[in-house]
């Protein structure tokens, strides 16, 4: 079958790949519907995660038909249209049973790499390097699903293939952030970086009841999808102080939650970008936190900060002290879909969810290495390319 | 056992341990992590006590079981069970870059250790390969990350 594959740094290609088949009783093989392009990927298209081999496919946020099914699945048969959470979680071990589900135990085949970088190991992800268990991914005619009854779950019939496939991964991200940084009713909540799981984060925080919730950006047209489509205010931080502008829509206090959804390749502005940047390129750090230095500062006394963004090792000029003496609760994780799944699904069939819109360009398989190209360079206005392996 | 992919990746893994854990910020400096006194491996398995029994380990454990000792008591609140184990013949600690490749004698015990758990908890062992890929040229960072994807299994930090 047909799959875009990473071939090495900033190369990505389309070639043959055998046909997966199943290995555990667990498992399904789904047909993919669609299958899109992530925040994430760019940090393994960039050579930033660094256990990537050639030939690697990619793709971890995906929905399709069930077209065959393991011997121990017992809630999903042939024929049904499900949506995958891109976590391989086991359902079963403590960390699970907690809903910690990207914690999972049983989900990584590979716990000796992620326990090497952090000191224990976290679960395994689709098309997510081999530190994440070497699954293969999704940008492909078919995919296997491990531990299928915990992570498919069957698109209800009023919603639409485009918009479900937003369930697997951008949304319960940004629920995951909402969420777990505790956003409760009449809080103001600042978002930084305004794609797919920016804008989800923002609209999670607004069903949570957040009071006033501002994303930050500086691409118009991610700017002008979230006003639209999401509903909620904006910051250009290219044109503004965004410290001081949330300061001033917060009664002078600050957001009481700061949620950061842009990454280890944060862009920024002026001599410290440039000082990052350079760190970066010398390995002397690994990842650029542009961002979250920036949430850090503009949170209020005793606020939350929520990292979204996945950064893999070290940053440098780390604002520890604000951390301390602000009293502030820092907090991060890669998404516990499982948990959130069910709701979004709901929401999205009652329309209170809708991202349709994040799917700019919808192509072929064969046109993987130009889709990439265009969501890294976010050219024409690109938030997600989406593919359709049946085309 | 120097072959150059079994050479880069101890350079590779030595490389990770400083990028992921400065040796000079580590207590102890560079011989901090070399003793972990006991030997003992453990993990935590969500079950009761009474489901793991050293006269009727999981198979991974199983065909150990004349090499080895075992250890088994409730974790607090509700945690599960501590299911510990270490080779009677206590080899010596190898060093940290070892030990995180699975360049080392206990590598089929952490991973006999966790497959064991993958039993208990999950009824099967999660098999992953073969998963569809395209070509695989053979370069040196290639051969590092599919050397040290061979490994994992049985690497770690303890
Ligand atoms: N935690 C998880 O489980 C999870 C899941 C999916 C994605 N992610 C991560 O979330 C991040 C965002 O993903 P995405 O798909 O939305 O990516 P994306 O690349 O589409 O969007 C990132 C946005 O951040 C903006 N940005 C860059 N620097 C900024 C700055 N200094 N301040 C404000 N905005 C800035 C960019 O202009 C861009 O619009 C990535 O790091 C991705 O890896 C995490
Ligand atoms: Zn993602
Ligand atoms: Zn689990």
């Amino acid at each position: 079958m047909r799959a875009v594959t990473w071939r090495g740094v900033n190369e990505i290609g389309v070639e043959d790949v055998p046909e997966p088949t199943i290995l555990n009783g667990h498992d399904v093989i789904l047909e993919v519907g669609l299958s899109a392009t992530c925040g994430s990927d760019l940090h393994l298209v960039g050579g930033y995660v660094p256990t990537m081999r050639a030939g690697d496919v990619l793709g971890h946020e995906f929905m399709g038909t069930v077209v065959e099914v393991g011997a121990a699945v017992t809630r999903h048969a042939v024929g049904d249209r499900v949506v995958v959470v891109s976590f391989t979680s086991c359902g079963k071990c403590w960390y699970c049973r907690q809903e910690l589900y990207s914690l999972c135990d049983n989900g990584n085949a590979n716990p000796g790499i992620t326990e090497a970088l952090w000191g224990q190991a976290i679960g395994g992800c689709y098309g997510y390097s081999h530190a994440l268990g070497g699954w293969a991914g999704s940008h492909a005619r078919y995919i296997r699903v491990p531990y299928a009854d915990q992570g498919a779950f069957a698109i209800p019939d009023g919603v639409s293939d485009e918009r479900a496939l937003f369930a697997s991964d951008a949304a319960p991200t940004g629920w995951t952030g909402a969420d777990l940084a505790g956003v409760a009713p009449g809080d103001v909540v600042a978002v930084w970086g305004a794609g797919g799981v920016g804008q989800m984060a923002a609209r999670a925080a607004m069903l949570k009841g957040a009071e006033r919730v501002v994303v930050i950006d500086r691409l118009a047209e991610r700017l002008g999808q979230v006003e639209t489509h999401i509903g909620a205010e904006t910051l250009d931080y290219s044109k503004v102080d965004v410290p001081g502008e949330l300061r001033e829509l917060s009664g002078g206090r600050g957001p009481d939650v700061c949620i950061e959804a842009v990454g280890m390749e944060a862009h920024g502005l002026g001599p410290s970008y440039l000082y990052d940047q350079v760190k970066q390129q010398l390995r002397l750090q690994t990842d650029r936190p542009t961002a979250v230095r920036e949430a850090i500062y503009a949170c209020r006394k005793g606020g939350t900060v929520f990292t979204l963004g996945v950064f893999a090792g070290l940053v440098d000029k780390f604002p520890l002290g604000a951390v301390m003496n602000k009293g502030l609760t820092l907090r991060g994780a890669q998404q516990h879909g499982h948990r959130y799944v069910p709701e979004i699904l709901e929401r999205m069939s009652r329309d209170e969810v809708r991202t349709e819109h994040l799917a700019t360009h919808v192509m072929s398989l064969e046109d993987g290495p130009a889709g990439y190209r265009m969501f890294k360079g976010k050219d024409d206005g690109c938030v997600r390319a989406v593919f359709r392996p049946g085309d | 056992m120097t072959d150059p992919p079994t050479r880069l990746l101890r350079a590779g893994g030595d490389l990770l341990r400083r990028l992921a854990e400065p040796q000079e910020l580590r207590p102890g400096g560079s011989h901090a992590g070399r003793h972990c006194a006991s030997g003992w491996l453990s993990v935590t398995v969500l079950c009761e006590p009474d489901d793991v029994r050293e006269d009727a380990l999981p198979g991974p454990l199983a065909i150990l079981v004349d090499r080895i000792e075992v250890r088994v008591r409730p974790a607090p609140a509700d945690k599960g069970t501590e299911l510990s184990v270490r080779f009677r013949d206590r080899p010596p600690r190898a060093s940290l870059p070892r030990r995180l490749v699975g360049d080392d004698p206990e590598a089929e015990l952490r991973s006999a250790l966790r497959r064991s758990k993958q039993l208990i908890e999950v009824g099967e062992v999660l098999v992953v390969d073969p998963a569809p890929h395209g070509q695989r040229p053979a370069t040196p960072t290639g051969m590092v990350v599919e050397s040290w994807t061979r490994a994992a299994p049985g690497g770690g930090v303890r």
